[in-house]
């Protein structure tokens, strides 16, 4: 009864190729977006927005980058962290070293720096596949944290490699308070997914999903497999960079090398496993999920200790919480390897048909 | 099978000088030898068969034309054009389809998509005109959804169009995958064992198409079949391959009285 589609029909091609072709998702949607841009703002709090949603934001940039390279592509990475680095320390590099460049153009030169690297670290996938290229690709992640240290120049010969970001400035307008900032990457997000989604219903992403799904036969059709997958790297890391230089710019404020560590490369991994491999949504899902977790689980503990009356160590959620983890990530890979976005579609199947399902 | 008997009698199909001709192929994978000074021609409009008992080389011959395998010897000509070695990305530029034993379908994309894909070669904007999905690359989306759906209307698999096909049974997915063959709009159609594990209705109604698109768009189609019944029926010429030679050349009557093909298939006595 919530979802029907009956009287909808789509009488024209385009009108069958539109993102949401049901009414229902475009009103949803519009909503969603209506809260994102002016609730938000409104009621959220500067934690919230500091510590939850710009995170949220930025870390479903960066699974949406992951997902478009493993989840469309079918090549495996590890190196995810790496690729954020790189778009992270460009970025600042350009807004130091080149008087008056815009700051939404250090960020895109950021991204481009992070695709050229990518497409470095992805040349062995056209020779190795699977973990064998998960392992390759490991060498960026080992590699990019520790060039960045040995060499001063790209923190500005700063101690310990931290750079502070410059602050964001676009046309005299600064964005320094919470809700500006989170704005500001609402909107670079929004934009990056939408050409994300465009990208995977043409033609470039068939084709990442036939080298995917089938590369001989991708081949024969006529698809370069090189160049495809190369391209996947490229765009993929383009996406990790950029959500790298916002991840410095627009969230931490000042960061080191070490902070785009393997941890990091895992975590953005699990976002895209447990939201959705080759899902545009489920790289947002995934995000929100293992963003908030953490919180979640630190009420539920603190408030089932309180309850029972235990006195908790101050180290267990965090320990709860990789514990919870690992056991989500086994429950997702038997259960459903499609992730959030997946029971997602299910749901709203069984919706359509609710409450009479016959 | 009744309907598509006695094709030689069509009027309507001319058959035209050689599309495609190999000529003393050979290929061999360290020791062995797949195929043995191989030629033989393709005229265009034809439809062709190569047969032969397993391991005979038939696959090899088509993964030779369209350039997955680089035989060590021998040349091939397509459209007066000729290769020493051909390559998949060229054979397919140049309009050679094909289809594989083991379904190769996209498993994870919709049926839709899958024959998107056969018209890859065709599409033609840039990176960023994709993800912005505007102007030429809405247009070309759109004019090429509007002909994968007349092959959709022709192979009749309107129903499941936006089904993974990963989900579909065995028959449908062969068609699919005719139909993503179909979508680069070939000139020549490689087919392999396109009625292989399929049913009585389900090899006529594959027939059906395999003439169809033979009568319809005039695509010439080279064939490899297990079933003698389909191959005397519906192909002009065949080929018979043993043990990577070739054995046999012509019309299906004059194969079926062959005695080296008889003595292939059915043995002989020692």
């Amino acid at each position: 009864m919530l979802y029907r589609e009956a009287g909808q029909f789509r009488t024209s091609y385009e009108a069958d190729q539109q993102i949401f072709p049901i009414r229902q998702d475009r009103i949803a949607f519009a909503l969603l977006m209506a809260v994102a841009v002016v609730g938000v703002p409104l009621f959220a709090s500067d934690y919230w927005l500091t510590a939850i949603l710009i995170p949220f934001l930025v870390f479903a940039l960066a699974s949406l980058g992951l997902n478009i390279l493993t989840g469309y592509a079918g090549q495996l990475s590890l190196g995810t962290a790496a690729f954020m680095a790189v778009g992270a320390f460009a970025a600042y590099n350009f807004q130091l070293r080149v008087p008056g460049i815009p700051i939404l153009v250090s960020f895109l030169l950021g991204g481009a720096s992070a695709a050229l690297v990518g497409v470095a670290f992805g040349l062995p996938s056209l020779r190795i596949k699977g973990f064998y290229l998960a392992v390759a690709t490991l060498a960026a992640q080992f590699f990019v944290p520790w060039l960045l240290v040995k060499v001063g120049w790209f923190s500005n010969y700063s101690a310990s490699g931290v750079i502070t970001a410059q602050k964001i400035e676009i046309l005299g307008f600064v964005f320094d308070s919470p809700v500006r900032r989170y704005l500001l990457v609402l909107a670079i997000v929004a934009l990056l997914a939408l050409a994300a989604k465009n990208l995977v219903r043409s033609r470039i992403g068939r084709a990442w999903m036939a080298v995917r799904d089938m590369d001989v036969a991708a081949e024969v059709i006529g698809i370069r497999i090189m160049r495809t997958k190369l391209i996947a790297f490229a765009v993929s890391s383009f996406y990790c960079g950029v959500a790298g230089a916002l991840y410095a710019f627009a969230y931490l404020g000042s960061v080191e090398p070490d902070a785009f560590n393997l941890d990091l490369s895992f975590r953005i991994l699990f976002m895209v496993i447990i939201g959705g491999v080759g899902s545009i949504l489920g790289s947002f899902l995934g995000a929100a999920f293992i963003t908030l977790l953490p919180i979640l689980l630190e009420v539920l503990l603190h408030g089932g200790a309180g309850l029972l009356g235990l006195n908790l160590s101050p180290g267990t959620p965090s320990m709860m919480q990789l514990v919870v983890f690992g056991g989500l990530i086994i429950f997702f890979l038997i259960v459903e390897p499609h992730g959030l976005a997946r029971l997602w579609q299910i749901a709203k199947e069984k919706l359509r048909l609710w409450p009479f399902p016959y | 099978m009744s309907e598509p008997a006695s094709h030689e009698h069509n009027p309507g199909r001319r058959i035209g000088g050689t599309l495609l001709s190999v000529d003393n192929i050979s290929l061999a994978f360290g020791g062995v030898k797949a195929l043995t000074d191989i030629s033989f021609d393709v005229r265009e409009h034809e439809i062709r068969a190569i047969i032969g008992p397993n391991g005979a080389g038939k696959s090899s011959m088509l993964n030779c034309i369209n350039g997955v395998y680089t035989p060590q010897q021998g040349r091939i000509r397509f459209d007066g054009q000729e290769f020493q070695r051909m390559d998949p990305h060229k054979a397919a530029s140049m309009g050679i389809a094909r289809t594989f034993q083991n379904i190769a379908l996209f498993k994870g994309m919709s049926v839709l998509d899958n024959i998107m894909t056969g018209r890859m070669l065709k599409m033609r904007t840039n990176l960023f005109l994709q993800a912005l999905y505007v102007g030429p690359n809405r247009r070309e989306e759109l004019e090429h959804r509007r002909h994968v759906e007349h092959i959709i209307d022709f192979l009749q698999i309107e129903s499941v169009r936006k089904t993974p096909v990963g989900r579909l049974p065995y028959g449908v997915q062969k068609r699919v995958e005719l139909g993503r063959a179909l979508a680069a709009e070939p000139r020549l159609l490689l087919l392999d064992e396109p009625m292989a594990g399929m049913n009585i209705e389900e090899k006529q109604d594959m027939c059906r198409f395999v003439l169809d698109v033979n009568d319809e768009f005039g695509t010439t189609i080279v064939l490899i079949e297990h079933d003698m019944g389909v191959v005397m029926d519906i192909s002009d010429r065949v080929v018979v391959l043993d043990y990577g030679k070739k054995i046999g050349d012509g019309t299906p009557g004059e194969v079926r009285a062959n005695k080296a093909v008889i003595d292939a298939y059915l043995g002989v006595a020692h």
